[in-house]
């Protein structure tokens, strides 16, 4: 009885005192659902489970708006995953505020991160009050306009690197008995596709103008104006069926050759790939339309939330490390589609679109940032709105809409 | 005289004291549902609507605003738009579920054949989460795929049938498949009302002469006023609360032509990180519930059931 109890005690003391040795599972909660993405996100559940005896513990919830609600109200609750997706933006700034996420500065600085991590913007949204609360993946972009080489062949018209061009050609297309625009309307795609129109007819400079300063002038002025006109112009060139159509279905309109084109991030090059076509052979990729090419970094990242079980927070750090490495940077990104977080990283299998997206990335100039890490979720929504019922109204003016634009500027936070 | 009334008062003396016994059994019964009623109800509203005069983001903090967010809802183009699209669909909604629910009732009524297989149909589509009807009839409405899609090929080519893409119908598209998931339940509901009218009133019905149609709708009818209010409340239960059906269908689009205040309310208060916003919608959704529903059904329940 008497050795058992000792037995007992030393196997308690031992749990106790050396945490670190003691295995963790770790719950992730992402939005990866499709295929191409499942592929991806088990590159990183296969890496951290070959470092030690911690498991990874996938929890896929379908939708990033969804994934990223559940994460909210779990880590609000007291009952938070180990580490959680979000996007590249200050969807998750309030958390870090409140003291809820594991600051990772310790770790950053013994790796470097500061150092290898390009382009700085990129890890610059995990930055807050000095402390480092998220680990970038990955890097996407919005600005892309995906083709069908023949279908613009049979249409027999070049294929357009402005709006301009784009509208100019539209009437053709459609002519020839094309869809001149594969459209998704669902607020999202309605709300890339304004922002790609407005980059696209203005430049980095009017860009900052409005998110970061702000300017009620420019937010009123004619080249806002004609933001809204384009626009409002492309409503003309989609399908009857797009209100409510998923992004990859309108993919798959150009792919099949119903459609044209496609304005999209750089995301559906997976479903090109897919099917089996070649970047630069069967589909196009143009960044824009613009007048010259511009680029958001943007991007998934991961946050972890705070524990109190120490070796679940050894065990992300871990993760986190891993996540950055440069063999499991290639993997996952050769998987998913997207651009490393770190130039240092063998891109043999790159295709031609993502050569001019990596050529893109090396050109400060052509960088800009997401209107989501200037204004909060809030004022972003308010624009979705604005921009889905502009798309949705025939009747609505240009001049109504931009009027509407600048009240939610006047009071975006 | 004398006797009766002795006999009276020892009733109600007896009466009393059982009615004091069962209070205070039924009191411990009820201990639970009394808190969790005043825990859930009373305090989450009261702290829910006390959120809705901060400036809460994503975390309830309690700096005051005062009006503010209520300002600022009431000017939000797409909370207008939510309160006009769910007076319009509540309404039709509950019309269209009473007319339907009643028919079929009187359908089933006529000793027709094969009634059990007519009421399980009728009553079906009930059993069914509304995420999956929003789908399925999502998927009917489709242009490419289809009802509209079917009748064009099969020779009909001005056929037109997709409410869902188009703004100025998109809300009747949800009424169809809110009315086709929900008038089932009024049918069970009335046809139990029908069932329950005494027999005797059919053939007194019969002998004054008075046809079919007339005898349902002034005779048959006014004496079902419990389960056309039980029906309404119930309905009345599932136009405030929709949800899940346009998040299905179609995601609150066209636009902002099938937004609904509860997904205005939860949107804001997950992704957009405004509870405080978010809070105040809920307020006002559940201001005309006090308002008019709450008298009005203490009236035709709690007041008539005392007295009864």
């Amino acid at each position: 009885m008497m050795g058992n109890k000792t037995v007992l005690s030393l196997t308690i003391s031992a749990a106790l005192a050396s945490p670190l040795s003691h295995a963790a599972d770790v719950e992730v909660i992402h939005w990866w659902t499709s295929g191409g993405e499942q592929k991806a996100v088990s590159v990183f559940a296969d890496e951290f489970n070959k470092l030690g005896k911690d498991k990874w513990v996938d929890s896929a919830i379908a939708l990033g708006q969804n994934a990223r609600s559940v994460t909210m109200q779990r880590t609000l609750g007291g009952n938070p995953p180990g580490a959680a997706q979000f996007n590249l933006s200050r969807q998750f700034e309030e958390l870090a505020e409140e003291g809820m996420l594991l600051d990772l500065s310790t770790l950053a600085e013994k790796e470097g991160w500061k150092e290898f991590i390009r382009p700085n913007q990129v890890l610059s949204p995990c930055i807050k009050d000095g402390g480092i609360y998220c680990v970038p993946v990955n890097i996407h972009s919005n600005q892309w306009l995906w083709t069908n080489k023949e279908v613009f062949k049979k249409a027999g018209v070049k294929e357009p690197t402005t709006w301009k061009e784009f509208l100019e050609v539209a009437p053709k297309i459609r002519a020839a008995g094309y869809i001149p625009l594969a459209f998704g309307g669902q607020g999202w795609q309605e709300n890339l596709t304004f922002n790609v129109v407005m980059i696209g007819t203005t430049d980095k400079a009017f860009w900052q103008q409005i998110w970061r300063d702000r300017d009620l002038n420019a937010a009123a002025g004619p080249r806002m104006l004609n933001v809204f006109k384009t626009f409002g112009a492309l409503r003309q060139h989609v399908d009857e069926g797009a209100p409510g159509r998923n992004w990859n279905d309108a993919t798959n309109m150009v792919i099949t050759g119903k459609a044209a084109a496609q304005v999209m991030g750089d995301w559906a090059r997976g479903e090109f790939a897919a099917a089996g076509q070649q970047a630069g052979v069967d589909y196009g990729c143009i960044p824009g339309p613009s007048l010259r090419p511009y680029l958001t970094v943007g991007g998934d990242v991961f946050i972890f939330p705070k524990q109190k079980d120490k070796a679940v927070e050894a065990a992300q750090l871990k993760m986190a490390s891993m996540m950055l490495s440069p063999s499991v940077q290639a993997k996952f990104n050769n998987a998913k589609g997207s651009l490393p977080v770190r130039a240092d990283v063998d891109l043999t299998l790159a295709d031609a679109c993502m050569k001019k997206g990596l050529a893109l990335l090396e050109d400060d100039d052509a960088l800009f940032k997401h209107s989501e890490i200037y204004v909060n979720a809030d004022t972003n929504g308010q624009l979705q709105d604005l921009v889905s019922t502009f798309w949705n109204s025939a009747g609505m003016s240009a001049e109504k809409a931009q009027e509407l634009f600048v009240e939610i500027i006047q009071n975006a936070e | 005289m004398k006797t009766n009334a002795d006999v009276l008062t020892q009733n109600t003396g007896n009466s009393t004291r059982k009615r004091k016994k069962l209070n205070f059994t039924s009191l411990i019964a009820s201990t639970p549902m009394i808190i969790v009623a005043i825990g859930l109800f009373v305090i989450c509203a009261g702290y829910s609507i006390m959120l809705s005069f901060t400036k809460s983001k994503l975390f309830p903090k309690f700096n005051w605003v005062g009006f503010d967010q209520y300002e600022r809802l009431w000017s939000t183009t797409r909370w207008v738009t939510s309160v006009e699209n769910l007076l319009i669909y509540g309404s039709l909604f509950i019309i269209f579920c009473l007319v339907a629910g009643f028919l079929m009732a009187v359908f089933l009524d006529q000793k027709v054949r094969f009634e059990n297989g007519f009421r399980t149909l009728f009553l079906y589509p009930y059993a069914m989460s509304l995420v999956v009807t929003g789908l399925v009839w999502q998927w009917m409405m489709e242009p490419s795929l289809g009802i509209q899609n079917v009748v064009q090929e099969l020779g009909w080519e001005s056929f037109r049938f997709a409410p869902l893409v188009n703004p100025e119908l998109a809300i009747y598209g949800i009424l169809i498949a809110a009315v086709w998931q929900s008038s089932g339940l009024v049918m069970a509901l009335m046809l139990a009302g029908l069932r329950g009218v005494d027999s005797e009133i059919w053939k007194a019905a019969k002998v004054d002469g008075i046809p079919t149609w007339r005898t349902y709708l002034f005779i048959v009818l006014p004496m079902m006023r419990p389960v056309l209010i039980t029906s309404l409340v119930l309905l009345c239960v599932g136009v405030v609360r929709v949800y899940d059906l346009v998040v299905a269908q179609t995601g609150g689009g066209p636009g902002m032509a099938t937004e609904m205040p509860a997904k205005f309310v939860i949107d804001h208060i997950t992704v957009r990180n405004n509870v405080g916003l978010g809070m105040a919608a809920a307020t006002m959704m559940l201001l005309p519930v006090l308002l008019v529903i709450g008298p009005w059904i203490y009236r035709e329940y709690v007041k008539k059931g005392s007295r009864a």
